[in-house]
């Protein structure tokens, strides 16, 4: 926390996102500033915003207002892809691997974006090629050990037990050397011991110099883990802070458990 | 490793062999019929990058077909009187047919599955439609009088003895067949064995996630339309010098759909199951010849003309094969997980769909 007294630098700073479907506002004036090397927790009710927020982020939405900056470039009208390459890596709320392929493929693919073989690199397979295939092959498995299923290398994403694919999806983002990491409910349907190692595998990765944003369902986790949270209701940010003061929060207090609560 | 050697020289034996055993209990026409059976193998080949590889469903794709044959019955015959060898021709062939690839591609990108299957059909009809009404093709009546293939002084078109043997032209466009599609098959496996063959396995199996993993889709969809369509072309340029004669009429849209066949019923993806599939439905109808002959003999009557027997008994193969194989006859094992996706798993896997 020591950090919060010193000038912070915020990795993403996004202004004013707001985002329509029709009439309703999924996404009303919501502003952010992800401080770099954080775990910054997104918490609220079911239909808050919250992934939303998270397709707006990594471009899947194009947001109707607001800007969004990475490190002071602009990715408010960027594609996904050129999102990625920017450095913003995400993981699905329901899984999104690339089943039928092997969990090493999965996180090859991740690497695609660091990487540059072409065609013809390809076709005539050029020493260039080979040796970029063996680092790809090489830092894939090394991901893989990383996020702790190194041994499932050779295994059909799809056939993984459910908490190592969620470690895989972790993987394949990894790939992409992002400088922010966007977790949609890392945890949703993990048990106790599955959740405290994702704890630890979460902390690792801040370690390493990655910056977290995660959508998150539980408290315990949320609060034990976020340098800080943001709380949204309705699609507008009602509170931002520190774990602590977040959780005494009446309006935070208020909208998970009812207003006569407060 | 030793084992390998063998296999390879053994197949290559086969290779080398088939057209004179063929000739032999065959006969001559059996031969012809393999070229064409090659021909279709590297079509076939061609279409497998974009259907099997990228996912992209392609019903015109017979009209990069047309575009290479066109090339060369234009630059190498009487008709505007220039004589183009083919070293030139097939480059030509290959890139003209890309760059068709790429303009059928970029508008068609956003779209997917049926709709991208109704505007690649409209392509394919735009294409042999232009070639029928344009002046500069020949229309209706196309081209004919166009040069056999010939490198350097060796001529496919006429007969050479070796070793005392006669040769007819036909054996030495089997043999020029044969190198080409053993190209082809070793560009597909070399782009399906790389980053940017996993990166089209990734946008068919999720684009959403393909996209949100940093892939630029619309770069690699357009890659795969390309070199889809360059297969096509180089077998249109040779088509067109081993026929001699060429129409509007080769490159219709039953032509596509049998094309498209060969992928499915082979197994899409996998290379070994495509180049089956060709074979098997090339020489197919020809199989199906003698059944006149056998009417004839029992019941004094033709009462089904083969033609129409034939595409018969090729549909009613196709129901069967999709029915019970879904995954075509030799698929890879990617897209057997992929069509037997929710067979036999855990319910705790199921994912929610997309």
């Amino acid at each position: 926390m020591n950090a919060l007294h010193s000038p912070t630098h915020h990795l993403l700073v996004a202004k004013g996102i707001g985002k329509h479907f029709g009439g309703l506002s999924a996404l009303d004036q919501v502003s952010l500033n992800i401080p770099s090397h954080s775990i910054y927790g997104l918490i609220g009710p079911n239909g808050a915003g919250k992934t939303t927020l998270f397709n707006v982020l990594t471009g899947i939405y194009r947001a109707d207002e607001g800007e969004i900056h990475l490190n002071g470039v602009s990715l408010t009208h960027s594609s996904p892809n050129e999102i990625c390459k920017q450095g913003i890596a995400r993981t699905f709320q329901n899984i999104r691997l690339f089943g039928n392929m092997t969990a090493i493929e999965n996180v090859m693919v991740g690497r695609h974006v660091r990487t540059h073989s072409g065609m013809l690199s390809a076709i005539l397979r050029l020493p260039s090629q080979r040796r970029e295939e063996q680092e790809m092959m090489a830092h894939a498995q090394g991901l893989l050990d990383f996020v702790g299923i190194g041994h499932h290398a050779n295994q059909i994403a799809r056939q993984l037990p459910y908490g190592d694919q969620r470690r895989l999806e972790i993987a394949r983002a990894l790939a992409t050397q992002p400088k922010l990491l966007a977790l949609d409910e890392p945890a949703a349907g993990m048990n106790d011991t599955e959740t405290a190692t994702l704890g630890r595998l979460l902390q690792k990765i801040k370690a390493s110099g990655v910056t977290l944003l995660l959508i998150e369902h539980d408290v315990k986790l949320v609060m034990g883990l976020c340098d800080r949270v943001a709380v949204l209701e309705y699609g507008r940010l009602i509170a931002e802070g520190e774990p602590i003061s977040v959780k005494n929060n009446p309006r935070v207090i208020a909208a998970y458990l009812g207003t006569e609560a407060a | 490793m030793n084992k390998r050697i063998y296999i390879g020289l053994l197949c290559l034996t086969v290779v080398i062999a088939l057209p004179f055993g063929t000739d032999a209990f065959l006969g001559r026409s059996w031969v012809r019929l393999l070229d064409f059976a090659l021909l279709y193998t590297m079509l076939a080949l061609g279409l497998n990058i974009v259907v099997g590889y990228a996912g992209l469903l392609d019903l015109g794709y017979v009209a990069f077909y047309a575009v290479g044959a066109y090339l060369y019955a234009m630059l190498a015959s009487p008709h505007i009187g220039m004589h183009w060898p083919l070293w030139a021709l097939l480059p030509m062939g290959a890139l003209l047919a890309a760059s068709f690839g790429a303009v059928l591609g970029a508008p068609t990108l956003g779209l997917r599955g049926d709709y991208l299957a109704i505007v690649t059909m409209g392509f394919g009809e735009i294409i042999r439609i232009f070639l029928r009404n344009l002046n500069i093709t020949n229309g209706p009546a196309g081209i004919d009088l166009i040069d056999p293939i010939q490198i350097g002084n060796f001529s496919f078109g006429s007969s050479h003895s070796l070793l005392g043997w006669d040769l007819p032209s036909i054996y030495n466009y089997y043999f020029l067949f044969i190198v080409l599609t053993a190209f082809i098959v070793l560009v597909s496996y070399r782009l399906s064995d790389s980053r940017i063959g996993r990166a089209w396995a990734a946008i068919r199996e999720d684009e959403i996630a393909a996209k949100s993993m940093g892939l630029n889709t619309r770069y690699l969809k357009l890659m795969a339309f390309a070199m889809g369509a360059a297969f096509g072309g180089i077998s249109g340029v040779l088509f067109a010098g081993f026929q001699g004669f060429i129409s509007p009429e080769s490159f219709t849209m039953g032509e596509s759909v049998m094309i498209l066949c060969m992928v499915v019923l082979g197994g899409m993806g996998h290379l070994s199951g495509v180049i089956m599939g060709a074979i098997l439905l090339a020489i197919l109808p020809e199989a199906f010849r003698p059944l006149s002959q056998f009417q004839q003999i029992t019941f004094g009557h033709v009462w089904l003309d083969p033609a129409n027997l034939r595409m018969l008994m090729f549909a009613l193969a196709l129901i069967v094969v999709m029915i019970l194989r879904p995954e075509g006859l030799w698929p890879s094992p990617v897209r057997r997980r992929e069509l037997h996706q929710n067979d036999a798993m855990p319910a705790s896997v199921q994912k929610e769909g997309p």
